[in-house]
């Protein structure tokens, strides 16, 4: 049962990434999202760099989950500019668009397809051509399937894969769906409180596993559990009213006064 | 456009497959996918039974012999194959996709209403008044046709609007409720109103096809006479080939991955479309798909039963149809199949020896159903769902 998160190196080796010639992943421009009018998010601007590993935390209410909601398409915002590299509009492209450009998401509550196999799972979410069209006559390939047997080593799945995934415990789940979006391939993955509900041992996995992530991937978490933000993140963005509140390593987020004001005062005093 | 680019820019070149199936090993290799040997043996008993046996019974014994099959009971049969075609494309959907539908009735009737007419224009000038209107234009002081009867005289081009007709109606009214993501009970509460509405549409003799009494008293189809019984026992034996390949191909598609993608849609369509699936396609592939299927049974059932008219889009005949399922065991496909042939038998018999328990009776084993058996009559049979292979 124990992920090997070394195995992941190999897996993101050579693949076409977007333009990021400028070194930024992902753009977050001057972005407004209302709901009834209320702010969700207020003129948000955030930037990713290639291969970073990005922690945003905030008080509840503070637009995290509407900022992923915003950059995988799910919520379109009102005023501002989401690009996805140098080029690619993401506010023009639907979600399924998006996910076949190279965005992952991890939701916080584990969703997998229950009525299917932990391989019929992985099986599904495999990089592949996804058209209706082609589902009729896809075969996996040889290939395909020694990348599925490799996910479920690294998730640490093996023994379960004829498992149906709703039978799963929930540490598990959480497994699988992150196996899922390393078989999507994605370029950046963001990552919605992936330790909810985990035990401290499956805690240590994920971090360990999160942090072999840095430098192949790009990747953003949002997570309330500080322990963990501090043992993966370089560098954290904190939200405070749809707003970046701060930003910086974590030593200085933890001192910054209007941060302890609105957040971490409060839970860490 | 944009999916193309996008995946052209983006993706590489999908893995090379393995080589396509050579001859009879692959053949045979696709054939076991479908079925293991058991279903393969039922499957084989049916058609000998359905295709042999029954047509065998009903030519060779005398009318007096105990081993004879009457000619109504072989029309008999036609009908319930019929159903068995509309329970498979009900399954389809509501099986494997998890969409609802509580109006297939309005696919199933467009059908039929297609070869009604098409079996109107074949008998101009037989009808009561002798006239080359159908003989409720007449009656209406009709003097010309309206416009979409013409083409109906051709055989083909009624059999194509059979089939393009519902599944344009259905591609359309898809289009817009997949794209605007209604699901669940608000979808079925929608395709409820779809049929009530054609229904209203279809009882208004300005409708021009034949308001409440529909289209009846057909005398021949392609030149063989429709009282014949071997006119009958070709429609029956047309329809159980029909369903056997409409099985097989419904039956080839929820293996395939393009199924498995359905069932994820069921379970959460939100993942499915953040792992790059397009979900409103595979729906409206299946949905459309499903209504074909319903189109063509109507087709069928029309020249058989005799008569098409507005109460087959009445909501209550569409709920029907999906107790059908229910009983049956819905996500099988076979389950569907057995719960239409079920239900209709228990019905034609009921109807006849206890007419007023029909409706208690048909209630009941739905609640029964619901409350003990979540998985149908194949529950009880202990299948398990799918086999799993490796």
């Amino acid at each position: 049962m124990t992920p090997t998160p070394d195995l992941l190196a190999a897996e993101f080796a050579d693949r076409p990434l977007p333009d990021t010639s400028h070194g930024g992943i992902l753009y977050v421009e001057g972005v407004t999202v209302s709901f009834d009018g209320f702010r969700a998010l207020d003129d948000l601007t955030l930037f990713i760099r290639e291969g970073e590993l990005r922690c945003i935390i905030g008080p509840n209410g503070a637009g995290k989950t509407t900022l992923m909601d915003v950059i995988t398409g799910k919520t379109r915002p009102d005023t501002g500019n989401v690009y996805f590299g140098q080029t690619l509009d993401l506010l023009k492209l639907r979600e399924y668009e998006i996910a076949r450009a190279g965005i992952g998401r991890k939701f916080q509550k584990p969703t997998v397809f229950e009525g299917h196999t932990v391989f019929e799972n992985l099986e599904l979410a495999l990089k592949a051509d996804k058209r209706a069209f082609t589902s009729l006559t896809a075969r996996l390939s040889s290939d395909q399937h020694d990348r599925i047997d490799e996910i479920l080593e690294t998730i640490g799945l093996t023994a379960e894969l004829q498992r149906l995934a709703g039978s799963l415990s929930h540490g598990q789940k959480q497994w699988l769906e992150i196996g899922m979006l390393l078989a999507q391939e994605p370029k950046l993955l963001l990552v919605d409180e992936p330790v909810a509900g985990m035990t401290e041992q499956e805690i240590e996995h994920t971090s360990r596993l999160l942090n072999s992530l840095e430098g192949k991937h790009s990747v953003v978490v949002v997570e309330h559990d500080m322990a963990f933000v501090r043992s993966i993140a370089r560098k954290v963005t904190v939200l405070h009213q749809g707003r970046v509140l701060a930003e910086g390593d974590m030593d200085t987020i933890q001192r910054d006064p209007k941060v302890i004001e609105v957040y971490l005062g409060g839970e860490h005093g | 456009m944009a999916e193309d680019s996008l995946s052209a820019r983006l993706l590489p070149a999908a893995p090379p497959s393995e080589p396509s199936w050579t001859k009879w090993d692959s053949l045979s290799a696709g054939l076991s996918r479908l079925h293991g040997p058991t279903g393969w043996t039922v499957i084989l008993s049916l058609v000998l039974l359905f295709g042999v046996a029954i047509p065998l019974l009903n030519r060779l014994p005398a009318a007096d012999s105990a081993w004879h099959i009457p000619d109504y009971l072989v029309t008999l049969f036609g009908k319930f194959l019929c159903y068995a075609l509309v329970a498979l494309a009900l399954d389809l959907i509501w099986g494997f996709a998890g969409i609802l539908s509580l109006g297939h009735g309005v696919f199933f009737a467009l059908g039929g209403y297609a070869m009604g007419m098409h079996l109107m224009r074949t008998m101009a000038g037989e009808g009561v008044y002798r006239s080359e209107l159908p003989d409720f234009m007449v009656f209406l002081n009709w003097k010309e046709m309206p416009w979409f009867w013409h083409g109906f005289e051709h055989f083909g081009y009624a059999l194509s609007m059979a089939l393009l007709v519902p599944g344009l109606l259905a591609f359309v009214f898809g289009f817009f409720a997949f794209r605007s993501r209604i699901k669940g009970v608000y979808f079925s509460i929608i395709t409820q109103a779809l049929t009530y509405a054609l229904m209203l549409l279809f009882f208004r003799n300005e409708t021009g096809l034949g308001g409440n009494n529909g289209l009846t008293d057909f005398k021949r189809i392609l030149g063989f006479s429709l009282q014949e019984p071997s006119t009958r026992l070709g429609l029956y034996l047309l329809t159980a080939f029909l369903l056997l390949l409409s099985y097989l191909l419904c039956r080839y598609l929820v293996n395939a991955r393009f199924g498995r993608v359905l069932t994820a849609i069921c379970d959460a369509e939100s993942r499915i479309m953040f792992c790059g699936y397009d979900s409103l396609h595979y729906k409206l592939f299946a949905w459309t798909l499903s209504a074909v299927l319903c189109g063509l049974a109507g087709a069928l059932y029309v020249p058989q039963v005799g008569i098409i008219n507005p109460s087959e889009m009445a909501p209550a005949a569409s709920i029907e149809m999906i107790i059908w399922v229910a009983v049956g065991g819905r996500g099988a496909l076979y389950g569907a199949l057995l719960g239409a042939g079920v239900i209709n038998g228990a019905k034609s018999w009921l109807t006849v020896a206890f007419p007023e328990i029909w409706l208690f009776f048909l209630g009941g084993l739905f609640i029964v159903v619901t409350l003990f058996m979540p998985r149908g009559l194949i529950g009880l049979l202990d299948l398990r769902r799918r086999r799993k292979t490796a």
